[in-house]
């Protein structure tokens, strides 16, 4: 990075970034190599997941991933707990928007138990509203925080202090902050408070402006513009072979996003186009989610506009502390700000379910994508490809 | 949906088949012929997007369900091919070869619920607990309760009171106590 600065040109041939591939053979006894590792414990790395990294000089030759140490058996608690107490246990699996985890659990207990059609269509734009509200607190600390990886700690400032005010209207709305379980079998659990949508209005006009200045702090910065060009670069036909999805596979110029290819709630009713773009750098991805970061403010807009003033919050649902569901499975799934998030859920016949299984993107991006991507890149870019990759562990240890 | 899962049907004779919505269905096939039907799906049908690999424990039957849940995006609809294998000494053919994200979930089975995928990269590396001497703990018969009770112990000095009873002292100090409550204090 420093010779590209000072206009220095080594012979490329003797460089380890250039040759190094996964099929590199390496002897870690020949001295030539040395192991570090990035976390847990670490301000760079997105949550609590370590980082293996071989290393020649500055440059990474093997990189491993390892997780679990926020490994609390949630799958395997909801599987002993009633219906119901599924909903607290399930959004402790992704911090960064639990809603997502909510509507999973709701939405696959009706379709189970017969009542997909019988919740309110009111209930249903205000699901969408709490999950958009949530897409939007995620990449306002995503954004940013793409720049605090290159050292522009200032956006991640004005970033957290929006996303809290967003959490202020989650307060309003669901009486908590950061795990609301407003989203629960039926319906939801609350209706829009008097002056909600103005209030919310007043922080998207910050967020407007906030987004302004984003694109000058972070796309007009020729620092931030050299580091990430060309950096950890994802390919089209790496999308299906590594399962990649959301954003991570936008940026490339394959287009999926969930709420488009198989729509749910009313996503058909809102007038959106997902951004894309073609380079799949580090820039690129930074950049489509700052375009989201309009769209989901447009989204948000859209959805205060278009629904209804009034209606019914949920509908009638059997006693909870009786309620058996008939045998049967389903996969349920919505797009996160991460990308295509699902649920894999087993009934049993039984007053708890067989079976639960989070699908994070995460699984995918943190461990097969992340360890191909490291090798040959530089140390110090670790930790912009992992934030710009949104790894997230708790979606994998579940 | 249905025109596929017919041909599906026609040539590796579908065990059981679910459609649970329009753009979702679930069938069972022989273990034998999973990964030849998968790598048929994926090659010929355009179901390029493995969404995930997951298991289910049916203890009461002694077998384990795989699941291969696949993503047309061009039909933009979901197929789930389940595979029952035997609960002692499950085992199962590698589908590494055809996505490279599979690994991770076949890692990931052989430590949950201690099914082996021979030939598969890494597949005896631990991914979520590391030194782990018990049953799998994903296996219905591993109780999470009886492994807290007998690995972790009560710190000393520290009083457990029971949520009712100090309620009832705190709120109401003066309140007598009747003789229902008495048994159940004691």
């Amino acid at each position: 990075m420093i010779n590209k600065f000072l206009g220095f040109k080594p012979d490329e041939k003797l460089l380890p970034h250039k040759t190094v591939t996964a099929d590199t053979e390496i002897d870690l006894s020949s001295h030539k190599y040395q192991k570090i590792w990035l976390g847990p414990n670490h301000p760079g790395v997105t949550g609590n997941m370590a980082v293996e990294l071989t290393v020649q000089g500055n440059t990474i030759m093997r990189a491993k991933t390892h997780v679990g140490y926020l490994h609390r058996g949630f799958e395997k608690l909801i599987e002993r707990r009633l219906f119901v107490q599924g909903f607290p246990t399930s959004i402790r699996m992704c911090v960064a928007e639990p809603d997502t985890n909510e509507y999973f659990i709701a939405r696959a207990t009706e379709e189970l138990s017969g009542y997909a059609d019988a919740v309110p269509d009111y209930a249903n734009w205000l699901r969408m509203l709490s999950l958009e509200m949530a897409r939007l607190q995620g990449l306002l600390r995503g954004v940013p925080g793409q720049g605090g990886t290159f050292a522009l700690g200032i956006g991640v400032q004005w970033g957290v202090y929006l996303r809290d005010l967003i959490l202020d209207r989650f307060e309003e709305l669901t009486g908590a902050r950061v795990y609301h379980m407003y989203i629960i079998a039926g319906g939801v659990r609350g209706n829009l408070p008097a002056g909600f949508k103005a209030r919310m209005e007043d922080n998207l006009r910050d967020i407007d402006d906030f987004i302004i200045k984003i694109k000058k702090l972070m796309f007009d910065n020729s620092v931030f513009k050299t580091r990430a060009k060309g950096l950890a670069v994802i390919t089209p036909d790496m999308v299906d072979k590594f399962g990649i999805v959301g954003t991570n596979a936008r940026c490339c110029g394959v287009k999926r996003d969930v709420r488009k290819d198989n729509p749910y709630l009313f996503y058909e009713k809102l007038d959106f186009d997902p951004p894309t773009a073609t380079d799949g750098d580090v820039y690129s991805r930074t950049w489509i989610r700052w375009q989201e970061l309009i769209q989901t403010v447009d989204l948000i807009r859209q959805i205060m506009a278009k629904m209804p003033e009034k209606g019914d919050i949920r509908c009638q649902m059997p006693n909870v502390l009786n309620w058996k569901i008939p045998k049967g499975e389903t996969y349920v799934r919505l797009e996160s700000g991460r990308g295509e998030m699902g649920m894999y859920y087993v009934t049993d016949g039984s007053d708890k379910p067989r079976r639960i299984n989070l699908r994070g993107p995460s699984y995918n991006h943190a461990i097969s994508v992340l360890e191909h991507m490291l090798i040959g890149v530089d140390v110090a870019d670790v930790h912009a490809i992992m934030v710009s990759l949104q790894t997230c562990p708790p979606e994998i240890e579940r | 949906m249905k025109e596929l899962i017919e041909k599906l049907n026609s040539k590796y004779d579908l065990q059981e088949i679910v459609y649970q919505r329009d753009n979702l269905a679930f069938t069972a096939i022989r273990k034998e012929n999973a990964i030849d039907a998968i790598t048929y799906l994926r090659d010929y049908e355009e179901f390029t997007h493995l969404v995930m690999m997951s298991c289910v424990d049916w203890i009461e039957d002694g077998k384990f369900q795989l699941l291969y849940l696949l993503n047309s995006p061009e039909k933009k609809c979901d197929i789930g091919i389940k595979v029952y294998i035997d609960r002692e000494n499950p085992e199962m053919f590698s589908a590494h070869h055809l996505w490279k994200s599979v690994w991770t979930y076949q890692r990931e089975l052989k430590e949950f619920y201690g099914i082996d995928f021979p030939g598969s990269p890494r597949v005896n590396d631990d991914f979520v607990v590391e030194g782990w001497e018990e049953i799998p703990f994903m296996r219905r018969d591993f109780d999470t309760h009886e492994y807290a009770e007998k690995t972790y112990f009560p710190r000393g000095n520290r009083k457990t009171n029971d949520p009712a009873e100090y309620m009832r002292k705190k709120l109401y100090p003066n309140q007598p106590v009747t003789a229902k409550q008495r048994k159940d204090d004691k």
